[in-house]
């Protein structure tokens, strides 16, 4: 005897957040059906059984609509209130931060997804929620890439992401376009919202769309002409005199302020080297995936060895950024300071003491 | 050429895609209306085509308009091989027929393949020129007004009710003819949709003109129904309640109405022809008119391959002199026990005194009687000629006849809550009647318009359900004071026959309210709860249920076979209900419908019932449990311990329904049984049984009803059944009728489901206790899932809970539901003021979100079809897809924590509610836009890649849901109310991966406003919403 057929279909299509987020974490029908007996809504298996069934399948009829979340809203095989249409959405939308920081900045290729099992088994996250994971960036990556406009903006729109969460895919479409190395060990501390921050940063000021009203290009690309002009920042470091000059005026405005004032005066030259040649080899894109890399390895790690605190690589990066004003003879301000405002927000936002 | 019917294709969207190489598709559309087909342009390489073509114009007659649906085929272009149909639409055009229903059909509608479910929408334009035709002798009957509401429609009143209408069509089933062999299953399928839409229509003008020969302008309560009974043919047959009615026209035009909705239309419409509301006709001798149509059932004939034996010919033969309506007068004979010889002889002048409603205006209803029913079994044989019926009509008029007959011995001379159903297996059919015997009221009946307001009349009532402890007060005074005005809600329970010529044993009381009539100790009826009954406490669902194997047999002999089963099944089946009953303390039940279901080796019976308690009717005793052996002290003790379960449950269920009714002195008076037995007021027999089995006894015999002896294994199973059932949980309640008794206080919140389960057998050597207890426990299972799915809408009350059993196949039995939950305010606040204001702020609120999201409905849809919005698309052919999303207004600051009004607005379908129910909670039905009433079949052969049998059925069930309410969206409407899905025949064939399913679905399209806006417009807001109120409690 048994159960050969059992529907439920309602006017207004029942969802159960709880059963959805267990469908979305990848967990099969009986798992669920588990969990949920654990969970203590209800005892009786049988009937956990044919709610979890029967919302596992309306999810499946529903996945395909999410896919273009759009479409959601002007279908009509579905009646589902705006607020849940919303909900169903972001949720399905929503990714573990975990999984992300694995697959940041790589190729979104097969060749990944490959791979998905290796990830799934390090991070604990279910391989079917990898896949999903997974195939939402390489969705939103796809519909982006060949948009106009505001990057945040368009993912907002094409799949009616709440603003956050529009954020967090812009910098994973910025990261998988540019390719940041994000994997070294050297990176492994920072968490995916560091990353993202910085992504948003970079999108803000140093693309093509940050200065170009938006019009031409998209948001996705560093802005060429940007990169080309950061090479003669250069002076800072190969004029001898220069570099003098920015040290004196740097360590004069410090003096007092903070405790490691000496170990400033001493890597002075050495950081400003630092910041500088990565500046000035941003317009090869191999250094560009190197980005973040470096700035741990030619400015972070040298403070944090030296015990800086937050607070002195704010007052170290503000004065250094400021005193660069002061010199005759530099000239470049503009690029220095969409260069140094990205640079110094991005280090202290990856500055963990 | 007395009507023009025009169309226009504007746009499609979310076609699939046909064309695998550039995954496009070049749409055109092929528009047909009986033999003429018009084509629009092929709009090349798109998912999302703008055709926005001309329109296109049928010069038909409104016969056609009447019969044939409009049939929209999109098909894919292709240049080399024949164009591919990606799918149809058929519009009925009906509702556009009335002219005070819909004006235009305007809307998304899905399109529809029967192998691959829905593809893609259409948005089309229809509507419909008539010209005034007046030509007695006409073949349509545009103008009639159909509904599927089985009370009169909120916004209309009864001028007249003129009775019982009834009509039947007959076709060869496209799928069991010879070129079925030859044809894909697609062709097949649309052959079939596309016959019962037009057998639908056929019987709808029928209807239609039996209507107006009665003088009426409406069809209320409207059942359609489908045997398909596979060789021998297709039957659609329809039954329904003729009135007039008159359009209430007390709404002010308000400007937040939909815009849709054209202002309140006068109350008089010119309805095409000679009828008015003022005309009487019913009652008028027979014109010759009126003999034509009823010629039509002629005098049944004795026909060869019925399955009944001789001595049942006898016991049928006044009836074969029955037939046309001329002699239905002579066959009623004279009612003894009634003094109102007005309105039996406007009753007697009908054919049939039925009546489908299950609802009446206040003081139509003056007593029941009971149920009455009646069965047949019949061997189906090849419809030979399908323009004359004769057979299946005869067999209906059979049974009306018995019904007829019952309702007299009952003292009754009407019947009302009438319906009638099928169950078919092979060549097997049985067919049912039921109903309930009534003495109603001749106010309704005779000429002119009734003059009183009834609204008020119900006012005081509406309280007194509320306070069960001042009922017995409130009935004293009213029996003292102004007895023959004001009814205390008591007089429809005063037994209709006469006392010392009881057609069965009962035994009688005092009426508990007046004290001074007689009423029954139980009483079942098939209809609602009249609002002006008193009850106490609140109601719940009670349902018997019942399987019984049988032997597998052919023709004459399983005919027999299973009309010998029936009466052990219906007397099972009472006796279930009645303990039931008992266990809840409860004394009466409304809404009983009894389903019995054939199948190869076993007989399925379902009842199902609201329970409440009378106040009128005295309290139900207890069930006493004895046993036979008493030298057993083990025997005893478990016999003692099974009584206290039984008392203890009684106890708690009168705790949960609230039944603590006023302590009476229990004065038995002159009753002329003496013996205390208790009496069933079920009535019931078998065309195919002798006279004998029809009068059988269908209390318990000789011993006492409630005393269950525990030597019988049947009573052990009787008591395991009845202490197995599982409580309603916490915050529940069910019913099977259109409101909960006791309940008043709705919120807005509703949700319809359809809920469908199949379960195996697969241990075929079940005993009959094996069998009931698996169906048993499949009902229950099917409950207690329900009530875990609604759990959110706690507290709240499945209405209308109906369950409809079918046997597809061998060792499967089959379960549907439809039912909406609704939920309730806990506090029984009587304080009127307080409550609406709070409810009313919340209201406005939610109606607010409502009333943005048509309004952007609209303004998106009018974006699209404007020029300037179809310009907007096509300049931007690299974003085709995206660029319909933009023209709907998209909400600018979405963020995470805003899920306010804004982000509402990102939807663009209406909302349209579904219940099947006559209204909807907290709103007010301002204007009924027409029947819906649609058949759909799917089909698949790739069972496994669409999840298995849930899957397919999951998805089918959702897309008639989507269909339904997108037609309703494209009539102007928001809500279907009196939903209901008729049918649902689900066959598999799991090894070559198939699947079929036919749905059928029918109900009335409406436009609501809430309540609150209604309100805002009146000019006394509070007498409007006391009123209102009233209107929905009931």
């Amino acid at each position: 005897m048994s159960v050969e057929l059992d529907v439920f279909v309602g006017n207004t299509t029942i969802m159960d957040k709880e059963v959805y987020q267990l469908w979305l974490n990848g967990y099969t029908v009986n798992d669920a059906v588990t969990l949920r007996i654990e969970g203590g809504v209800m005892e009786e298996c049988e009937v956990l059984l044919s709610d979890t069934m029967d919302q596992y399948r309306t999810f499946q009829m529903c996945e395909r609509l999410l896919h273009h979340p759009a479409k959601l809203a002007n279908q009509l095989l579905f009646q589902i209130p705006p607020d849940r249409q919303a909900m169903l959405i972001e949720r399905y939308y929503a990714f573990d931060d975990l999984f992300v920081r694995e697959v940041l900045g790589k190729k979104l290729s097969k060749g990944t997804k490959k791979d998905l099992d290796d990830v799934s088994s390090k991070t604990g996250v279910m391989l079917k929620s990898c896949r999903r994971q997974f195939d939402n960036f390489k969705r939103v990556f796809k519909v982006v890439e060949e948009l106009k406009g505001p990057l945040v903006e368009n993912i907002r729109q094409h799949f009616l992401l709440p603003d956050q969460l529009a954020r967090d895919y812009a910098a994973i479409v910025f990261f998988a376009n540019n390719r940041f190395e994000t994997g070294k060990k050297k990176l492994l501390y920072l968490t995916f919202q560091d990353f993202a921050f910085c992504a948003g940063q970079l999108i803000n000021n140093w693309t093509l769309g940050a200065v170009d009203n938006m019009m031409e290009d998209m948001d996705v690309d560093l802005d060429k002409e940007f990169l080309q002009d950061l090479k003669d920042l250069k002076i800072l470091i190969t004029d001898k005199d220069l570099l003098d000059q920015h040290k004196s005026l740097v360590c004069t405005a410090l003096r007092g302020k903070t405790n490691v004032l000496n170990e400033m005066e001493a890597n002075f030259k050495n950081l400003s080297r630092g910041l500088v040649n990565i500046a000035a080899k941003l317009i090869n894109a191999k250094d560009v995936r190197d980005f973040f890399i470096d700035l741990v390895e030619k400015f972070i790690e040298p403070c944090r060895s030296d015990k800086w605190t937050s607070v002195d690589v704010n007052l170290y990066l503000t004065h250094y950024t400021n005193s660069a004003h002061i010199l005759d003879t530099f000239k470049h301000h503009s690029v220095w300071t969409r260069y140094m405002g990205v640079i110094k927000s991005c280090i202290l936002k990856m500055y963990h003491e | 050429m007395p009507g023009k019917l025009k169309a226009k294709i504007v746009a499609g969207r979310h076609l699939p895609v046909m064309d695998r190489a550039s995954d496009l598709t070049d749409a055109f559309v092929e528009v047909k209306f009986g033999n003429v087909t018009f084509k629009t342009d092929v709009y090349p390489k798109s998912l999302n085509p703008q055709w926005n073509s001309e329109w296109f114009k049928f010069e038909v007659d409104d016969e056609d308009l009447q019969d044939e649906p409009l049939q929209i085929t999109v098909l894919d272009h292709d240049t080399y091989s024949a164009n591919d149909a990606i799918g149809k639409v058929y519009i009925d055009i009906d509702p556009l027929l009335c002219s005070e229903a819909a004006t235009v059909i305007s809307g998304w509608l899905p399109i529809y393949d029967t192998i691959h479910g829905i593809r893609g929408e259409i948005n089309v334009l229809v509507k419909v020129d008539l010209f005034n035709d007046l030509n007695r002798f006409r073949q349509s009957s545009c103008g009639v007004k159909f509904f599927c509401t089985t009370s009169i429609p909120r916004c209309y009143r009864a001028v007249m009710i003129h009775g019982f209408v009834e009509e039947l069509v007959v076709n060869e089933d496209p799928e069991y003819q010879w070129i079925d062999r030859i044809r894909t299953p697609r062709a097949s399928n649309e052959a079939r949709q596309r016959l019962i839409f037009l057998m639908s229509g056929e019987l709808q003008r029928k209807i239609g003109l039996k209507v107006l020969e009665m003088g009426g302008n409406a069809v209320v309560g409207y059942l359609q129904c489908f045997d398909l009974e596979g060789e021998s043919g297709l039957v659609v047959r329809a039954i329904g309640t003729a009135c007039t009615l008159e359009k209430i026209s007390t709404l002010p035009a308000t400007a937040t109405l939909p815009s849709n909705s054209s202002p309140s239309k006068d109350i008089k419409e010119p309805v095409f022809g000679e009828e008015g509301p003022g005309v009487p006709l019913s009652s008028g001798p027979p014109t010759p008119l009126r003999a034509q149509t009823f010629s039509s059932f002629s005098p049944s004939k004795s026909y060869s391959r019925q399955s009944s034996s001789s001595d049942t010919e006898l016991s049928l033969t006044p009836k074969t002199g029955m037939g046309s309506g001329g002699s239905a007068g002579k066959e009623a004979g004279p009612l003894k026990a009634l003094l109102r010889q007005q309105t039996q002889s406007a009753l007697e002048q009908r054919e049939y005194p039925f009546f489908t409603l299950t609802s009446f205006p206040p003081g139509f209803l003056l007593h029941l009687g009971g149920v009455v029913s009646a069965r047949s079994v019949k061997l189906l044989d090849r419809i030979h000629n399908p323009d004359e019926p004769e057979t299946r009509d005869a067999w209906w008029e059979e049974i009306r006849q018995e019904i007829k007959s019952h309702t007299k011995a009952l003292g009754c001379h009407a019947v009302v809550g009438y319906s009638e159903s099928t169950s078919i297996c092979e060549e097997v059919c049985i067919l049912s009647a039921s109903g309930t015997a009534a003495i109603l009221s001749s106010r309704f009946m005779q000429d002119g318009p009734l003059e009183t307001d009834h609204r008020l009349s119900r006012q005081p009532l509406v309280f007194s359900t509320g306070s069960e402890r001042v009922d017995g007060d409130m009935g004293s005074t009213a029996s003292l004071g102004f007895e023959e005005m004001v009814p205390p809600g008591c007089e429809f329970c005063h037994i209709p026959y006469d006392e010392l010529n009881i057609p069965f044993p009962a035994q009688l009381t005092y009426c508990c309210c007046c004290r001074r009539y007689k009423v029954p100790d139980v009483l079942f009826t098939t209809i609602d709860l009249p609002t002006e009954a008193n009850i106490t406490g609140k109601g719940c669902l009670i349902q018997a249920r019942l399987c019984r194997t049988k032997k597998k047999a052919q023709g004459e002999g399983n005919a027999m076979a299973i009309s010998n089963l029936l009466p052990f099944l219906e007397y099972e089946l009472h006796t279930q209900l009645m303990n039931k009953l008992k266990l809840r303390g409860m004394n009466a039940l409304f809404g009983l419908r009894i389903q019995i279901s054939v199948g190869e080796t076993m007989l399925l019976g379902l009842a199902s019932a609201t329970g409440v308690y009378l106040t009128a009717l005295p309290s139900p005793g207890g069930i006493q449990v004895s046993g036979k052996t008493p030298s057993d002290i083990t025997y005893e003790q478990h016999i003692s311990n099974m009584q206290k379960k039984i008392n203890d449950t009684i106890a708690k269920n009168k705790e949960v329904y609230e039944i603590n009714p006023p302590e009476v002195v229990e004065e038995i008076i002159g009753s002329p049984i003496p013996e205390p037995r208790q009496r069933s007021r079920l009535f019931r027999s078998h065309s195919e049984s002798s006279d004998e089995v029809s009068e059988i006894d269908l209390s318990h015999g000789k011993k006492d009803a409630f005393v269950l002896e525990i030597d019988d294994t049947d009573a052990v199973e009787d008591i395991h059944a009845l202490l197995t059932d599982s409580p309603t949980p916490a915050g529940f309640y069910s019913c099977n009728t259109e409101i909960m008794p006791g309940i008043q206080n709705w919120t807005s919140a509703i949700q319809m489901f359809t809920s469908v389960r199949v379960f195996r057998l697969n241990n075929v050597n079940l005993t009959n206790q094996g069998l009931n207890k698996v169906f048993s426990d499949l009902c229950e299972n099917l409950l207690k899932s329900l009530y875990f799915k609604l759990r959110s809408l706690v507290p709240c009350c499945l209405c209308h809970l109906n369950f409809t059993v079918a046997i597809p196949e061998d060792e499967l039995i089959q379960v549907a539901v439809t039912a909406v939950a609704m939920s309730f305010d806990k506090e029984l606040t009587l304080e009127n003021g307080k409550q609406s204001g709070d409810k009313s702020l919340k209201k406005e609120n939610d109606e607010q979100l409502q009333f943005n999201l048509e309004l952007n409905a609209e303004m998106s849809s009018s974006n699209l079809s404007s020029p300037k919005g179809l310009t907007e698309v096509g300049s931007h052919p690299s974003a085709k897809a995206s660029s319909l999303e933009k023209a709907s207004p998209l909400p600018e600051g979405r963020s995470r924590s805003l899920r306010s009004n804004r982000s509402y607005s990102g939807s663009s379908v209406a909302v349209v509610r579904m219940t099947p129910l006559s209204f909807i909670p907290g709103a007010k039905i301002i204007k009924y836009l027409g029947i819906i009433n649609m058949f759909f079949i799917r089909e698949t052969t790739s069972l496994k890649e669409e999840g298995g049998v849930s899957g397919f059925l999951h998805t089918f069930i959702a897309e008639v849901f989507a269909m339904v309410r997108a037609h309703v969206a494209a009539l102007g409407g928001n809500a279907v109310v009196s939903y209901s899905m008729k049918e649902c025949v689900f066959m598999e064939n799991p090894n070559k991966n198939q699947a079929q399913c036919l749905i059928n679905v029918s109900g009335d399209a409406v436009i609501f406003v809430r309540e609150s806006e209604v309100e805002a417009a009146s000019v006394h807001p509070q007498s409007a919403a006391t009123q209102t109120s009233n209107g929905e409690g009931t």
